[in-house]
């Protein structure tokens, strides 16, 4: 087990060195910072100095190195718009979109289950029709379609929830989660309703039923089980374009969240904090995967006897 | 039914030049049929149709119409009458009529979608075959790659490439060909491998043709079909992608018009002009539905082992969607 995880954790890192890398080359894409931070009347004393300051004289591996060495260290520069680290900007807003992002899954995952299974339990019936229609209209949709829309229904012609912000206590949750939770519950409910359609129609399920064992019994405990293998995988996917969710779902209810904060630094170009939050996002994606892994191996015995061989 | 087509792909390799065009020539009459029986497939690939013949007449037809400003019929609702047939669905702030810039982003977003579906798929198909084909490291090294680009939530590279670049249709087209090659890449690259221990490319390979000869006549038809389904799935993810990224203002820029962006501007006048971001929306929904539905519907015509489907009663039939979206994010 402890070689699968260092395994597993050992090609993750891949990605996230790569991607470390990339901000890095990135940086140095958009041109010299000496233009960009300083005014344009200064004068080359001026520039060498700030150059010097910021290690811009540096060869580019030992501004690498450094540039690593404060990514350790929790120290990623300033922002250009507040004066703030941005770092603490970033940390701050982190936890907006982490709570946005577990409360959908852990409702998509459940909802799944249930559509899902509802749907295998008879192919082709009319549940099973109405997930069908569902998972593919959910991969259709643009969300941000979906909450302009749901914010002119809801909030301006119905005015039951608030147009945006989260001080409205559970009100607010509603939309941006009902949004958010479109994609990842339809291709969700997809991949258990096809686990569960094989799961059902497999030997030991057939057992279970002939042994005379309760029919919804048959579903939950036997059949569910194994369908949750290919879910779990699954999940991990979703959770990166998720993501992709949230800078949508946060700019347009106005949500202080990672992805709010991204846009926001992009627009402005305010290049730290844009940095800060891309390296923060891949980090969390990276441990994310890893979890996944782990659970992945938990479920599935053959998964985690292959990985240790 | 489907056994005159599997012969000629199983058994005629040897003499490769048939294999690619002949069942194609003969198919395409009978996939016109096929199509014809299927209703919703057929209404899906209308629409699409229709999408594309906006997309290719509309800007010469109606560009001025669009910009034809009108302050005195600024926010009309849907249905008004006062600019005849483009007052269809109202007008936007500035008086245009929105069914006219509705047309005329259609054009937009064709540009933006078939260049870079055309590319990630020629890219990630040919790496993916090569990889799947000659195993070992260079399958190793193509595959991390692809895990890194599929690790990374593409909106985050489009905000980080964007920033650099100044945001323009080309370099959208770069960051979401970059973003989809992984696709392409995994797809072709699991029936490459498979395909090479298969008993007509071992005979290829005995008769010492070159690898990529291989590739391009044994590998690349079969291989093919596969490959356009997935090209038709990933042209509403593009649409989505490409309208996403006008709506956060980081796409398309303002002269130019996209859905997405008409979504965005629309946003402004909800309270008092709903129609202004409804319809543009709806738009990409239904070219979306259409082109998932086409997909789902190529996939089994595409295949000789499954097409049987297509004209089995309905009750038999696998349900639509569960056919539809391909399981793009799988692991290898």
């Amino acid at each position: 087990m402890l070689i699968f995880l260092r395994r597993r954790a050992v090609s993750g890192a891949i990605p996230l060195l790569v991607v470390l890398l990339g901000v890095f080359l990135l940086a140095r894409l958009t041109g010299d910072p000496t233009a960009l931070y300083l005014p344009e009347s200064a004068t080359p004393a001026q520039r060498a100095e700030f150059a010097a300051a910021n290690g811009l004289d540096q060869p580019v591996w030992q501004q690498l190195l450094d540039y690593l060495a404060g990514v350790v260290q929790l120290d990623l520069g300033t922002s250009l718009r507040t004066e703030e680290p941005a770092a603490e900007m970033v940390l701050r807003a982190f936890p907006v979109t982490l709570s946005l992002a577990a409360v959908t899954m852990i409702l998509a995952v459940l909802g799944a289950i249930v559509l899902g299974s509802w749907a295998a339990y008879r192919p082709n019936s009319p549940a099973d029709r109405v997930s069908s229609f569902f998972t593919m209209t959910a991969a259709s949709v643009p969300d941000f379609w979906l909450a302009v829309t749901g914010v002119w229904i809801f909030a301006v012609v119905l005015g039951v929830l608030p147009t945006s912000g989260m001080d409205n206590g559970l009100l607010s949750w509603i939309l941006p989660i009902a949004v958010l939770m479109i994609r990842p519950l339809g291709v969700l409910t997809q991949v258990v309703r096809g686990a569960m359609v094989s799961a059902l129609s497999a030997p030991y399920v057939r057992l279970a039923r002939s042994k005379g064992a309760d029919s919804r019994r048959v579903v939950t405990h036997h059949a569910l089980r194994n369908a949750a293998a290919p879910a779990l995988t699954v999940a991990g996917d979703l959770a990166v374009s998720l993501v992709n969710g949230a800078v949508i779902v946060e700019t347009i209810f106005g949500w202080p969240g990672i992805g709010k904060l991204m846009i926001d630094s992009i627009l402005q170009r305010d290049f730290a904090v844009l940095q800060a939050a891309v390296l923060l996002t891949a980090v969390t994606i990276f441990v994310l995967n890893v979890a996944i892994d782990i659970g992945y191996a938990l479920l599935d015995a053959r998964v985690r006897d292959v990985a240790t061989v | 039914m489907s056994t005159p087509d599997m012969t000629t792909t199983e058994h005629t390799p040897a003499s490769p030049a048939p294999t690619a065009a002949a069942p194609r020539r003969r198919g395409s009459p009978r996939l016109t049929r096929l199509l014809l029986a299927d209703r919703v497939a057929t209404a899906a690939a209308i629409v699409l149709l229709l999408a594309a013949l906006c997309a290719l007449l509309g800007p010469l037809l109606l560009g001025e119409v669009a910009q034809r400003q009108d302050l005195a019929l600024a926010r009309r609702p849907p249905f008004s009458l006062d600019l005849g047939l483009f007052g269809l669905l109202g007008t936007d702030a500035l008086g245009r009529s929105v069914l006219a810039r509705l047309v005329v982003a259609s054009a937009t977003t064709f540009s933006v979608a078939l260049p870079t579906v055309l590319l990630s798929m020629l890219i990630g198909s040919t790496i993916g075959m090569w990889a799947g084909y000659h195993r070992g490291l260079r399958e190793t090294v193509a595959m991390r790659v692809a895990d890194v680009i599929m690790s990374f939530p593409s909106l985050l590279l489009a905000v980080v490439v964007l920033y650099v670049f100044d945001p323009s249709v080309a370099t959208i087209v770069l960051v979401l060909t970059i973003t989809r090659i992984p696709v392409y890449l995994r797809t072709a690259r699991a029936e490459a491998a498979q395909l090479r221990s298969r008993g007509f490319v071992d005979a290829a390979r005995t008769f010492g043709t070159a690898g990529g000869a291989i590739i391009r006549r044994h590998v690349l038809p079969i291989t093919l079909p596969t490959l356009l389904t997935v090209a038709t799935l990933d042209f509403c993810y593009i649409t989505l992608a490409e309208s996403s990224l006008s709506f956060l203002g980081i796409g398309i820029q303002p002269p130019d018009v996209s859905w997405g962006l008409m979504v965005s501007e629309g946003r402004t006048y909800l309270r008092t002009a709903w129609w202004l971001s409804f319809f543009p929306g709806l738009a990409i929904v239904v070219t979306t539905v259409a082109a998932t539905v086409l997909s789902a519907w190529v996939r089994l015509a595409g295949d000789p082992a499954q097409r049987w489907r297509l004209t089995a009663p309905r009750s038999r039939r696998p349900s639509m969607a569960s056919t539809a979206v391909i399981d793009q994010e799988a692991r290898p």
